[in-house]
């Protein structure tokens, strides 16, 4: 059912997996190097991905889809704590439970397509937030989040090993994921191309067209005898089930679940991940993701004094003045300029980040507008 | 009985408040077809309103008396506040009565704030996605709430309500139903305010030819437009009007809920929900899911239910949109159409 | 910009390099351990700490005293301004010439007030920053979620303010410390305070946040006051972030209760309390005997947005700026000289955990991991402005006096919202350690 690819599909695909697997050395200069943060560039880019499946090629605006994320995650914790450590039965466990959300969630939202259909998804999400984080508690531990003790039962685990002193890591057939090294990253790094791989396939293939159709005019494709619900179900599934995927990375990475992951603050991250790096294109919402995980972690961490550091050779009265203004977008006001960029980007560059890319190569008329698969490397490579 | 008359009382409060958000995010969704993400901020500056005017009343001069320090050290700062030794018993009644007063603040700040918005930016979005629209205003709001936080810090800010409202009425009295029913004459009086505030919207809608022309643009904007009417500047006029309603809303709100920088997110999603339930563009609807939503809310928290069904206060106003967008495809009142596609 | 980072960057590899080579054949040489295996330890000349605050969301004023208290701690510590609690501290092993020798600096990052956000920023100051301890926060949550990363990475946690049973309970770990006190000991200060002030006959309601904290701190409460004799009329679960109280209020009103008890933290303490007041629960009678409410544990930011509300009310507190005791005094002036207001109970928790840290690497003579806890476990000391204190060794928790506080009738100004009614002795609030379960784990050092 997957079409062909083309030989600039396959140059995107190449230079995206370049970017990807180099990103500890490319992004060295920005100060985003370390495995915690590349992981969760990796992560939050699997879930603007399957996101994008749905809202980029169908149109249809899900603000839920942050449940499928807590899903993912407390069914891969509950895989480490009843039967072993190794994280491909807890991502399995994670995608195929998701899925299963998506599913019922899906069919039921499904029914109704706008805004409506916005409003039911985040419902469904928020109910999911609500109980998770209070009358669920046997089952998330609410507030304090799932997390593994010493005394889980890891059944498989305890047949075969002797457990250590302390709290086992998750691990691929003893590679350490959890552990904080570029183990994990990698890990994720693997997850995110394949990721890629399939949207790709995705977008190229007639199934994707069909999406597209939809997304035109769902109206006609209704009357030219498509029942168009299969279709967008599929999608709604696919997209809940990277979303799943996204969730037990992050349990396999961080082994805790907490249940403001589903809040519809996450649901609402992710469209705004996607939008700002580009609706409907291949790249853009990996790009979103970056960008807004970079600004909440790096730049909430800018201080003054970092400031002062940085500009330390401009004249005294110049520099503090520079500082003063730059402070109040930085340290605790991170959340300004974020607020700041998505007004700005979707003033004056509507398609995101890709359409900016786009333009600039446009200005230097090499690649144009037509040349994707350059322009996207170039875009990795500037990362 | 009477625990079931108060629940009755708290939902109708409930449903007041809710009903006055929705309202203005409604009537900006019907005319003018944008999202409007920033209308909780919209909310939030209004009690905000109260808070500066508040301000503006206790401002007080400050000498340091340096021979004498306080327990941590610093020295003592003498501070005299400038309204009641200028007005004497008449500044003293001004604080008393800030919150209401500061609606007269809050009417032309947020009317301002709101044809500000329109020109400036909204307006350029008429014709973007939805989800162009969702991404700039909720850049907006957070904009809009970091800059109050700057000023006013994250922090809660209390703002009593008048003295002679601060205490209870008895409703029982009121109703003849014995003593039992104490019910805060402020959350009476925002009740009253919000039915006045919402009949006067529809008074204005209906009876005016001005209101007459923006509905007839809510039904086809094109013809309106062809007969000759300024119809870019009716919807300056009705985003602003959507600013002061959830502006005023806001300013009598603050002695239920001191205001934090952070409240306007909090009933956004509440207030999209009650619009959503209600019908997209329908007046009528969101009023009319408002109060639903409130009074169903206030039942669902009582013990008797919670007994039976555990959580289910946590979750009903989202059951409710459910089973409610199941039942009825566009909510209460909706119209076919509108922001479907 | 870039180029700063890039040679900074370069320099510590550099340095995690050559300590690690050199690790290697030291690791025969001396004893037991080597110094360099544990997570971060120090190479230059100056060592790194993170303070994990929240910046954003609710709790932002709190967060924003904590760093400013850390700040004043790193100030203290290399020897500048007044030296604050440094002097009247027991132990004399800091010098004020920063810990060990090397000059102490900072990171600092924002928790949200979100376990995710939190276990990110924490994540980042010991992965690219290389911050030897963490330490900070403002609710249980986040301190319960950040406690466990620091424990997989081998990285001493000093919580800031977290209120659970839970952080040195059934969470408890072994690379994990808090000064602050818990709901366990709100109840059994504030139950004898409570029976002297409203009698032994009285039916309680309590209103409580539908999460752990709120659950610990309701059994706390309840098992407290039903020793003194008080019923339980109800107690009835909230959604966080309610808002609007008033449909779990009036049922208060009818149900025959004559104190209501608010196990509520936040801005749900500020509006529950506000609207609860407003419904006249104040001016009430009921069975012959005024009505009463009860706020276990609040802050001074939450008084503060509470206004009048919080007028008479009685609660606990860990510390407060007003207490008469050398290390009080001297951190309030050292505190209010700098930023020009006296410290809140957050502040004081987070400047005391900076300090005791560093006392202890001073005293273990090294920055390796389980060293310091060595130290830090069973440590009694004095002069920090809670009296005699000691850092219990079965579960981390620190036991010192406990405040009851009531919220003043006639406040002078801002800061003047609270009245020390009680000095609750710590052996009072002294519990058996396996009360709450948990096991701390192993302290074995991890290269992180």
């Amino acid at each position: 059912m997957f079409g062909n690819l083309s030989r600039n599909d396959w140059l995107l695909f190449a230079g995206f997996s370049i970017a990807v697997l180099t990103a500890p050395v490319i992004l060295q200069p920005l100060g985003a190097a370390y495995p915690a943060i590349l992981e969760k560039f990796c992560i939050f880019g699997i879930f603007a991905l399957g996101f994008n499946i749905l809202f980029g090629l169908t149109g249809y605006l899900s603000f839920g889809h942050a449940a499928f994320i807590g899903v993912g995650s407390y069914a891969a914790v509950w895989m480490f704590k009843l039967l072993t450590m190794n994280v491909l039965p807890a991502i399995i466990f994670g995608m195929v439970m998701a899925g299963f959300f998506a599913v019922v969630i899906g069919y039921v939202s499904l029914r109704r397509s706008g805004i409506y259909f916005s409003i039911l998804t985040l419902a469904f999400a928020q109910m999911c937030y609500n109980t998770a984080y209070s009358v669920l508690t046997p089952l998330t531990n609410g507030e304090t989040g799932l997390q593994l003790t010493l005394r889980d039962p890891r059944i498989v685990d305890a047949m075969f090993i002797t457990p250590g002193s302390g709290l086992p890591r998750a691990s691929l057939f003893g590679l350490d994921i959890s552990g904080g090294g570029f183990a994990g990253f990698y890990f994720c790094a693997v997850a995110l191309i394949v990721c890629f791989f399939l949207s790709m396939r995705i977008f190229r293939s007639p199934f994707g067209m069909m999406l597209r159709a939809i997304k035109s005019n769902q109206h006609r494709m209704r009357y030219t005898g498509f029942n168009t619900r299969p279709y967008l179900l599929s999608a709604f599934v696919i997209s809940g089930v990277y979303a799943g995927l996204a969730g037990s990375l992050m349990a396999a990475t961080d082994p805790l679940a907490g249940a403001e992951r589903m809040q519809w603050t996450a649901s609402g991250e992710v469209v705004l991940m996607t939008i700002l790096g580009g609706v409907g294109t291949l790249v853009g919402p990996v790009l979103g993701a970056v960008v807004i995980k970079y600004f909440e972690n790096i730049f909430s961490s800018f201080s003054e004094r970092t400031l002062h550091g940085v500009l330390g050779f401009l004249p005294d009265g110049i520099e503090n003045a520079v500082v003063e203004v730059l402070s109040l977008f930085v340290g605790d006001g991170w959340n300004l300029t974020l607020g700041a960029v998505f007004m700005l980007i979707v003033i004056f560059l509507p398609g995101g980040i890709m359409e900016g890319i786009r333009r600039i190569m446009g200005m230097f008329g090499k690649g144009g507008r037509g040349d994707r698969p350059a322009v996207a490397n170039q875009a990795q490579a500037a990362e | 009985m009477d625990a079931i008359i108060l629940q009755i009382l708290n939902g109708l409060d409930k449903g007041g408040a809710y009903a006055l958000i929705a309202l203005g995010l409604t009537l900006v969704f019907g005319t003018l077809g944008v999202v409007n993400f920033a209308h909780g901020a919209l909310f939030m500056m209004g009690a905000f309103c109260a808070v500066a005017f508040n301000e503006l009343l206790t401002l007080e001069t400050v000498t340091v008396d340096p021979t004498q320090t306080t327990a941590w050290g610093t020295a003592v700062e003498i501070r005299t506040p400038y309204i009641e030794a200028w007005l004497g018993d008449f500044g003293h009644f001004l604080l008393d009565y800030s919150v209401p007063a500061s609606i007269l603040l809050a009417i032309p700040v947020m009317l301002v704030v709101g044809v500000a918005m329109e020109r400036g930016l909204i307006r350029h979005f008429y014709k973007r996605p939805h989800s162009d629209q969702i991404l700039v205003t909720f850049g907006l709001a957070i904009v809009i709430q970091e800059i109050i936080k700057h000023f006013f810090g994250a922090n809660p800010i209390p703002q009593p309500a008048p003295a002679a409202f601060s205490g209870t009425a008895s409703v029982g009295q009121l109703i003849g139903l014995g003593n039992a029913i104490p019910y805060p004459w402020w959350r009476l009086i925002y009740l009253l305010f919000s039915l006045t505030v919402i009949g006067s919207v529809f008074a204005f809608l209906r009876y005016t030819t001005y209101g007459m022309v923006v509905r007839a643009g809510m039904r086809d904007r094109e013809t309106v437009g062809l007969l000759g009417i300024n119809i870019e500047q009716r919807f300056t006029v009705v985003f602003g009007l959507a600013a002061v309603v959830a502006g005023v809303a806001g300013v009598m709100y603050t002695p239920i809920l001191p205001p934090d920088y952070h409240l306007g997110m909090e009933f956004l999603v509440l207030s999209f929900v009650v619009v959503v339930v209600g019908g997209m563009g329908s007046l009528a609807g969101a009023v009319a899911a408002g109060f639903l939503l409130g009074i169903l809310q206030s039942f669902a928290s009582m013990n008797e239910v919670k007994n039976i069904v555990p959580g289910i206060d946590q979750i009903i106003i989202y059951l409710v949109a459910v089973v409610v967008l199941l039942v009825r495809p566009r909510g209460l009142m909706g119209r076919s159409g509108v922001m479907e596609e | 910009m870039s180029k700063f980072v890039v040679s900074r960057r370069v320099l510590l590899k550099a340095g995690a390099l050559s300590g690690v080579a050199l690790a290697a054949p030291r690791h025969f040489i001396r004893d037991a351990y080597a110094d360099d295996m544990s997570c971060n330890i120090p190479t230059g000349d100056t060592v790194t700490l993170g303070f994990n605050v929240p910046q954003t969301g609710p709790y932002a004023d709190e967060g924003m005293d904590e760093l400013r208290a850390y700040q004043l701690a790193i100030k203290h510590l290399n020897g500048e301004g007044d030296g604050g609690m440094l002097p009247t501290f027991s132990s004399k092993a800091l010098k004020g010439n920063g810990v060990l020798g090397k000059k102490v600096a900072y990171v600092s990052g924002d928790t949200q007030t979100k376990s995710d956000a939190a276990r990110d920023s924490a994540k980042r100051m010991i992965e690219k920053d290389g911050a030897i301890m963490i330490t900070g926060g403002s609710s249980s949550g986040v301190a319960v979620a950040v406690q466990s990363l620091c424990q997989d990475m081998g990285v001493i946690f000093m919580s800031g303010l977290t209120h659970s049973n839970d952080t040195t309970g059934k969470d408890k770990k072994r690379y994990g410390f808090r000064h602050f006190f818990n709901a366990y000991m709100s109840g059994v200060a504030l139950g004898p305070v409570l029976g002297e002030a409203y009698g032994k006959d009285r039916v309680a309601y309590h209103l409580t946040a539908d999460y752990t904290w709120g659950w610990t701190q309701e059994e706390s409460i309840k098992n407290a006051t039903e020793a003194l004799g008080w019923k339980t009329a109800a107690a009835v679960r909230t959604p966080l972030g309610a808002g609007d109280f008033s449909q779990y209020i009036t049922p208060v009103l009818n149900s025959g209760a004559d104190v209501l008890i608010l196990n509520h933290y936040g801005k749900d303490m500020i509006n529950s309390l506000t609207q609860a007041v407003q419904f006249g629960m104040r001016d009430k009678q009921v069975n012959g005997k005024q009505f009463e409410i009860v706020v276990p544990l609040f802050s001074e930011l939450m008084a503060q947005g509470a206004g009048s509300a919080i007028k008479g009310i009685y609660g606990t507190a860990n510390w407060d700026w007003k207490l008469d005791n050398p290390g009080t005094k001297a951190f309030t002036q050292s505190f209010g000289k700098e930023y020009g207001f006296p410290p809140s109970q957050a502040a004081q928790t987070c400047y005391v955990q900076a300090l005791l840290y560093a006392d202890a690497c001073e005293r273990a003579g090294t920055f390796y991991a389980p060293e310091v806890i060595k130290a830090l476990e069973g440590f009694d000391f004095d002069g920090l402005g809670n009296g005699p204190t000691n850092y219990r060794a079965e579960d981390h928790q620190c036991f010192k006096d406990v405040l009851v506080v009531q919220g003043k009738e006639e406040p002078k100004d801002k800061y003047d919202l609270l009245e020390v009614k009680k000095i609750v002795p710590a052996k009072d609030v002294t519990y058996d350690p396996s009360m709450f379960g948990g096991e701390l784990g192993p302290a074995d050092a991890k290269t992180c």
